[in-house]
């Protein structure tokens, strides 16, 4: 929900500038308070899919491998070391000193449980492109196991160790039923090696965790520092920034540009812009099956693209931390392809652009988005400077979801976070491998994005997935606009720092 | 008296039942249940997939029917999101909302009543004009902005209440000026009314002539008969509050009802919006129910009409 926050942000500036009291009540009690909008009542990775539990997911849980978010590569974490077998196997010897946090040892059959149990459909995990390229796992030993995978699938890796956490054992076996008879796997008590433990949980309210004081010692992820963590909802931003300059909170994050910029000036709190991988684009009705066919002509897509002045849209309403991106995927991404024909902003060549199209004297077009209403303006700015009319259809994205699948749109303003998955393919083969999200269907960008797909050399895939992208940019297929960034706030007390996928690490955070 | 109250009764069921199908069908209209309980950017092959688990597959009307024939059983569902029964989920968290309801029905009759009162025993002077004046402005002021500009000031600036939460009473009090205050208006201007036209009346005049204390005539002769409207528009306004407090709860971070309607119609909950809907649309017609007999009670006119 959000609120007119012109009034408070005004008052909250000018107390915050007051506020010269630190906030300690977290750190009094070593208990990190930190608090999003979104309610968590289930704390399971495979059965809650929302960024909480991303989060959660990697204190409360260990994968096989882990992903150093500064060099990129993969360490090992529950896994000693590992090697493929062939290109659509990987094996895996196990750490043997590892217990979950109700005291059972880890060993294979923890991993073959846990992978054969989500990888099944019919069990019902949210997010089953996780798992949806395991075939299945199996037992070579007490600490070893070999994984077999549906196809070659060269960012398994990335999903190991980003969304593959490891369970115990015969974990939901024994979970109560639901209504209709079927076993309720959400209600799973949370058990799992990470370094810190679920000890309570409040539906919808809150969840705390404690340190795991066994936890492994030369674990990757490192010693937890603080005692407490408390996770709570606070749907109301301007509640939730009340809360952390009072002392209630010690996190928050996705405070609205305008406001964080007031409370960087506050000693109580640091405030910090980090990119995150959702990128913001433009995409066409290439193949003209809304209605309004103006976007079959490459030049009118090219227009589009000189028209926009993404550096002033990055600058002036995302955050210094935004980049404008040249091509369909994030930069941090393996595999983004940043040397491909650009569009700079230029609304006269725009303008020559549509005149050689027959379209001089300007269009009107549905433009629909469903974020941050307040880019999609600026963009229908820019466009109106160059005689092109946008009527803005905002809509709630499961219902846009829809419309843009049935190809109803003629431009759309979407964004897509690629799962905080570090590979391209999480976005470039979701759009352009004539899946229902493809509304190009070109037969040359699949060819390219298939090879790279189904490849685990590095460089092949990096060759493929190049020409896959400079294809895209010269036919102008979507206008690529910017990474997002967002705000984050914290108390002073508190030594963290954010990482560009989204994901804090509350397990390296300790007090100052 | 009887066949007034099984037509009131007959009233409230057909209410209930059209309520239910209105909201069912309402959140279709408002995209894809699967889309939202999915997450924003799933693939086409995880959205088939809840959709095939969750039972979204089956026609409109099967789903409704199957939730219908459950829920007359006493069954309400099971939660898509929260994974729970959504019977404990919605009686866990009643009370929260009931209280904070109630909190604040006090508040506007501890604030209206008194400020009625003063209004009715001077009519049109100054004191009249302020006590108004206090009423309209509950009623003009959005309630988010009285409730931010209440974290405010007792909140940040003087730091006298707590902010979030439902630990203490003190947690409630801001929440229960916020939401109160609209109702204040509304309480303040029927007992103004209703005092004044007691107060003019033949037997407060007789009261007056044998001598009586002005205060006993004003609260034991004329405040008590005065009162009765006021009464029955309560029982209303406290259904209107309990489903009302949406945004009261969602800026205060109080895990009532009222939050979880609106955390289910974001994610497309239908089971639990289904049960919400039900319970607050009966609580409603009850309390509606309850008013009518009451004041058919009081006045027979109604019963006969």
């Amino acid at each position: 929900m959000r609120l007119p926050k012109s009034m408070f942000a005004l008052g909250v500036a000018a107390l915050s500038l007051a506020i010269t009291q630190n906030a300690q009540a977290g750190k009094s009690d070593d208990t990190l308070n930190w608090a999003s909008s979104r309610e968590v009542a289930v704390v399971d990775p495979y059965y809650n899919n929302t960024r909480m539990l991303v989060i959660m997911g990697q204190m409360g849980w260990d994968g096989l491998v882990f992903r150093d978010i500064e060099s990129g590569e993969f360490k090992p974490l529950l896994a000693k070391s590992w090697k493929w077998n062939g290109d659509k196997a990987i094996e895996f010897e196990l750490r043997d000193d590892v217990k979950f946090h109700d005291g059972t040892d880890f060993d294979a059959d923890d991993v073959v449980y846990t992978l054969n149990h989500v990888s099944n459909k019919d069990n019902g995990v949210l997010t089953y492109r996780n798992v949806s390229w395991i075939e299945n796992a199996e037992k070579l030993g007490p600490h070893s196991v070999r994984i077999n995978l549906k196809k070659p699938f060269p960012p398994a890796f990335a999903y190991l160790a980003n969304a593959v956490n490891m369970m115990p054992s015969g974990h939901y076996d024994n979970v109560p039923k639901k209504a209709d008879g079927n076993p309720d796997y959400a209600a799973a008590k949370p058990v799992g090696t990470g370094p810190y433990k679920v000890s309570d949980i409040k539906a919808g309210e809150y969840v705390l965790m404690e340190k795991n004081d066994a936890y492994f010692a030369d674990s990757p992820k490192g010693t937890p520092q603080i005692g407490k963590i408390r996770f709570r909802t606070i749907k109301e931003m301007n509640t939730a920034i009340a809360e952390l300059l009072t002392g209630g909170l010690d996190w928050i994050w996705d405070v609205p540009k305008e406001q964080a910029e007031r409370m960087a000036d506050s000693p109580a709190v640091t405030v910090e812009n980090a990119k995150t991988f959702r990128v913001s684009y433009l995409a066409f009705d290439v193949l003209g099956q809304s209605g309004q066919e103006f976007f079959k002509d490459k030049r009118v897509r090219q227009a589009f693209s000189h028209a926009i002045n993404r550096e002033s849209i990055t600058k002036n309403l995302v955050g210094p931390a935004s980049v404008v991106i040249p091509s369909a995927c994030h930069p941090d991404q393996f595999g983004c392809a940043q040397d491909v024909p650009t569009y700079s902003y230029d609304p006269e060549k725009a303008k020559a652009l549509l005149k050689e199209a027959g379209l001089e004297n300007g269009f009107e077009f549905d433009l629909y988005a469903y974020r941050e209403r307040e880019f999609t303006e600026a963009v229908i700015g820019d466009l109106a400077k160059v005689g092109i009319k946008a009527k803005l259809n905002f809509m709630q994205y499961r219902a846009l979801r829809d419309v843009v699948r049935k190809g109803n749109t003629p431009v759309n303003h979407m964004t897509w976070g690629s799962y905080s998955i570090p590979d391209v393919s999480a976005i470039v083969s979701n759009f352009f491998t004539h899946g229902p999200d493809d509304l190009t269907k070109d037969d040359k960008v699949k060819e390219y994005l298939g090879i790279a797909d189904n490849s685990i050399d590095p460089a092949e895939r990096t060759e493929n997935y190049k020409k896959a992208f400079i294809r895209i940019a010269e036919e102008a297929y979507w206008v690529p606009m910017f990474t997002y960034a967002k705000y984050y706030a914290w108390s002073k007390d508190l030594d963290f720092s954010p990482t560009p996928d989204e994901i804090p690490r509350f397990y390296t955070t300790k007090w100052k | 008296m009887l066949y007034y109250t099984l037509k009131r009764l007959g009233v409230a069921v057909l209410v209930a039942i059209t309520v239910s199908v209105l909201s069912f069908s309402m959140i279709y209209l408002s995209g894809d249940p699967a889309v939202a309980l999915a997450g924003e950017g799933a693939s086409n092959e995880d959205i088939e997939n809840v959709r095939r688990v969750y039972g979204f597959d089956q026609p409109i009307i099967v789903q409704y029917g199957s939730w219908l024939v459950q829920a007359l059983q006493g069954n309400l569902g099971h939660s898509n999101y929260l994974k729970a029964p959504v019977a404990s989920v919605i009686f866990e968290r009643l009370p929260t909302t009931m209280l904070l309801g109630a909190c604040s029905l006090a508040f506007a009759l501890l604030l209206a009543i008194p400020l009625g009162v003063v209004a009715a025993i001077r009519p049109n002077s100054i004191l009249d004009r302020a006590a108004l004046s206090v009423a309209v402005v509950g009623q003009a002021m959005p309630s988010f902005w009285f409730a931010l500009t209440l974290i405010l000031w007792f909140g940040i600036t003087w730091r006298l209440l707590p902010i979030t939460g439902t630990d203490s009473w003190k947690n409630f009090i801001m929440p229960s000026m916020a939401l109160g205050y609209y109702l204040t208006p509304a309480v303040m201007r029927l007992t103004r009314a209703g005092m004044l036209e007691v107060l003019s009346s033949d037997y407060i005049r007789t009261a007056r002539a044998k001598g009586l204390r002005p205060m006993t005539v004003l609260f034991k002769h004329a405040l008590r008969n005065a009162i009765i409207p006021v009464v029955s528009l309560a029982a209303v306004q406290f259904g209107f509050m309990l489903g009302g407090s949406i945004v009261i709860e969602t800026i205060f971070a109080i895990n009532g009802l009222g939050y979880l309607a609106w955390e289910s119609i974001q994610r497309a909950d239908l089971p639990m919006m289904q049960a919400i809907v039900l319970v607050l649309s009966i609580f409603y017609i009850l309390l509606t129910f309850l008013a009518d007999m009451l004041n058919a009670f009081l006045d027979p006119r109604i019963r006969v009409a």
